[in-house]
């Protein structure tokens, strides 16, 4: 695994690098180079199979962190390349080239997160919410509570706590 | 009254009787295979609920005039051969309106009603329904090669085509049933009428998990009420047709009862013990052992 | 970044393209305008079907109590109730309910947990294809209020305002102990002549399917479907 991290900082430039597990690294480097990154993984050092393409959003730092995690069947080893785009007018070069499965996560991230994918398959197509006409339900700008409020006809009488100052007033009512 | 008026009542009275005894017998069977489960099952008298059920839904809507026409066709093919069978043997009331050719009508009318259905059901436009009627049709081609063996392996043996002459030739005790002198016959006979039943190993027409319930899938209310009546009588009218064919017929009516169980226990007890077929298995089975049977049993009498 | 507002909603571009508007040139050699919404679907609204006087819709109603036929379609969670009842430890044969595989044969449409949307436009379909009269039965508390996914962004909170629904089965999960439960209260509803919800649902039609509309928003089907 050191190796191959050498071998990876002496080609491309990782700006961040964890060591996880053993056998679990994340690099973390520039959106122009994370595909190339990943191509390299796959063609040269055996990560010939993709475990998933994966979102989060960073809302306070205005960046959406794509995680690309790759697997290497021989070596029993993962490797995670995290690139941090731009939230606005979020947009990332397709790898649909490199995995045929790749398409269907793309497809995925642009109907959960409205993260564009230009040139991949079927990207504007609907994955699972069918005529979704609202911000993207996986950003965290959207609230979902206030959403299913307005939408779905609550029933009235609905009483929720928040759970620590609830379990506090049950079990120590004296402190 | 005139004898053919008279003749017509105690015919529709005996395909009362039939219809009833069908609809018992299937919820027992239905019992009975609970009880192998583990289960209690069925209370005896749910098909006729069902039925009563069936034929008092409010709504019901048609794909067109063969969406009618097959289940009427389909209940033709049952009460067809109902009326040519002979049902106790020995009194010209119950004998229907048997003649000397019956035989090979009789096996044209276990045709018709498939035949019937696959039109109606081709109008629901399910494509579950037309996978069932591509199966049914195979495989009822394939189990009518060694049931119509056996039937030329009696009609050589007897010298008749008339089912009541054949009664008559097997009565004196077990030993003069074509059970016991025509045994070869026989086997290939009871092989194909395990697929004719449709019970579990060859149950792929219907199919129940698999394509839904195949070609009655579109079929609702009243409909579904003809299709339900229709099974009730084919079951017995065809278990007759071998008790008349193989096992000496039935003189009373009480006879009658205790042979068409025990041959339709035959395709359940079979049923119960083996999983489904797929069709090219089931075609192949058919076409494999009961027909080289039925060969067997033409090339002794010839 | 939205892919389409819902105020500019086409509904033509939902359409499937067997189901889109065409022109077909017949082996005459005419040409034959094809709406497929029109003409392979009944448009038509569901009508009040009154039951018929006295004894006979008693002695109808007990028939169709002793005989209720389940649709085999299972939408959330709990439809993992729904097998054990024909396991021999619940047995539900013995009350006479059976399972049937095609919504024309059945009459009770067992709504199993959460709806999602997606979900939800199904079992519309499903449950309109049902010939009357038909009952639901709503089973656990998402169908009530919405339960564990109350504040969901796609899965709805209150069944009632979508379907009519005769029995609720409250719990998270209900056992199949009290689904038995409920199918013995359905069958004293359909005795005593007060399951008649798919009339309902014809009276409060505009009702049912304004608020249908309202959340599914790719609506590419039929108003009705028979």
């Amino acid at each position: 695994m050191k190796d191959l991290i050498k071998d990876i900082e002496s080609r491309f430039e990782v700006s961040d690098y964890i060591q996880k597990l053993d056998h679990l690294a994340f690099v973390t480097v520039e959106k122009e180079q994370a595909i190339a990154l990943v191509t390299y993984l796959r063609d040269y050092r055996k990560f010939t199979s993709l475990t998933l393409l994966t979102a989060v959003d960073w809302l306070e730092d205005g960046v959406f962190q794509l995680t690309y995690l790759l697997n290497n069947p021989s070596e029993l080893t993962e490797i995670g390349v995290r690139v941090m785009i731009d939230r606005e007018n979020a947009s990332m070069e397709s790898a649909h080239h490199l995995w045929e499965n790749m398409m269907t996560y793309q497809r995925e991230l642009r109907e959960m997160f409205g993260i564009d994918f230009p040139g991949s398959p079927r990207i504007n197509e609907d994955f699972i919410l069918e005529g979704w006409g609202d911000l993207p339900p996986y950003r965290r700008d959207f609230d979902t509570k206030v959403y299913s409020e307005e939408t779905y006809f609550p029933r009235p009488g609905r009483q929720s706590n928040d759970p620590a100052t609830y379990m506090k007033s049950k079990m120590y009512p004296n402190e | 009254m005139d004898y053919s008026i008279t003749k017509f009542l105690w015919t529709l009275l005996g395909l009362f009787i039939v219809t009833n005894w069908g609809m018992l017998m299937s919820s027992t069977m239905r019992r009975i295979g609970a009880r192998v489960s583990g289960r209690i099952g069925i209370p005896w008298y749910q098909p006729w609920v069902d039925l009563v059920k069936l034929y008092s839904l409010r709504t019901q809507l048609t794909h067109g005039t063969m969406f009618y026409i097959g289940p009427v066709f389909r209940l033709m093919g049952g009460v067809g051969m109902f009326l040519f069978l002979p049902m106790v043997f020995g009194n010209p009331i119950w004998s229907n309106y048997s003649f000397s050719g019956d035989l090979v009508l009789i096996l044209y009318f276990q045709f018709f009603g498939m035949l019937g259905m696959a039109l109606g059901a081709g109008e629901g436009g399910q494509p579950y329904s037309a996978i069932g009627i591509s199966r049914g049709l195979s495989q009822f081609t394939t189990i009518e090669v060694p049931m119509t063996l056996a039937v030329i392996s009696i009609a050589i043996q007897y010298h008749t085509l008339s089912i009541s002459e054949i009664v008559a030739a097997q009565q004196g005790g077990i030993t003069t049933w074509t059970l016991w002198t025509n045994p070869l016959a026989t086997a290939a006979a009871m092989l194909s009428l395990l697929g004719a039943f449709g019970h579990s190993p060859f149950n792929l027409v219907k199919a129940p998990n698999e394509i839904p319930i195949g070609p009655p899938t579109e079929f609702h209310g009243t409909f579904l009420g003809v299709l339900r009546t229709n099974s009730a009588i084919l079951h017995v009218a065809e278990a007759a047709l071998f008790m008349n064919l193989f096992f000496g017929g039935a003189t009373s009516w009480f006879e009658l009862i205790i042979k068409t169980f025990l041959i339709y226990f035959w395709s359940v007890f079979v049923g119960t013990v083996f999983p489904r077929f797929r069709i090219e298995q089931s075609v192949r089975w058919f076409l494999k052992v009961p027909t080289i049977i039925g060969i067997l049993a033409i090339i002794i009498f010839l | 970044m939205n892919k389409h507002k819902f105020e500019d909603l086409d509904v033509d571009k939902f359409l499937a393209p067997e189901n889109q508007k065409r022109s077909v040139i017949a082996p005459d050699g005419s040409i034959v305008e094809v709406d497929p919404l029109k003409d392979y679907f009944c448009q038509d609204r569901p009508e009040v079907l009154k039951p018929k006087n006295g004894p006979v819709e008693k002695f109808l109603n007990w028939a169709r109590a002793e005989s209720l036929w389940v649709l085999g379609f299972g939408t959330g969670c709990g439809s993992i109730e729904i097998p054990p009842l024909v396991t021999p430890r619940f047995d539900m044969y013995r009350y006479g309910v059976q399972m049937r595989p095609t919504p024309r044969q059945s009459n009770v449409f067992i709504i199993s947990g959460y709806l999602s949307v997606k979900t939800l436009k199904r079992a519309i379909r499903s449950y309109e294809q049902m010939p009357s009269p038909k009952y639901i039965i709503a089973l656990g508390s998402c169908t009530i209020n919405g339960g564990m996914y109350w504040d969901s962004y796609n899965t709805i909170n209150r069944l009632d305002h979508y379907m009519p629904v005769d029995v609720y089965i409250a719990g998270c999960m209900p056992r199949p102990e009290a689904l038995l439960a409920g199918f013995g209260k359905l069958k004293e509803l359909i005795k005593a002549g007060k399951a008649e919800k798919a009339n309902e649902y014809a009276e409060n039609f505009d009702w049912y399917k304004a608020n249908q509309k309202k959340i599914i928003k790719d609506w590419n089907m039929p108003d009705y479907n028979w």
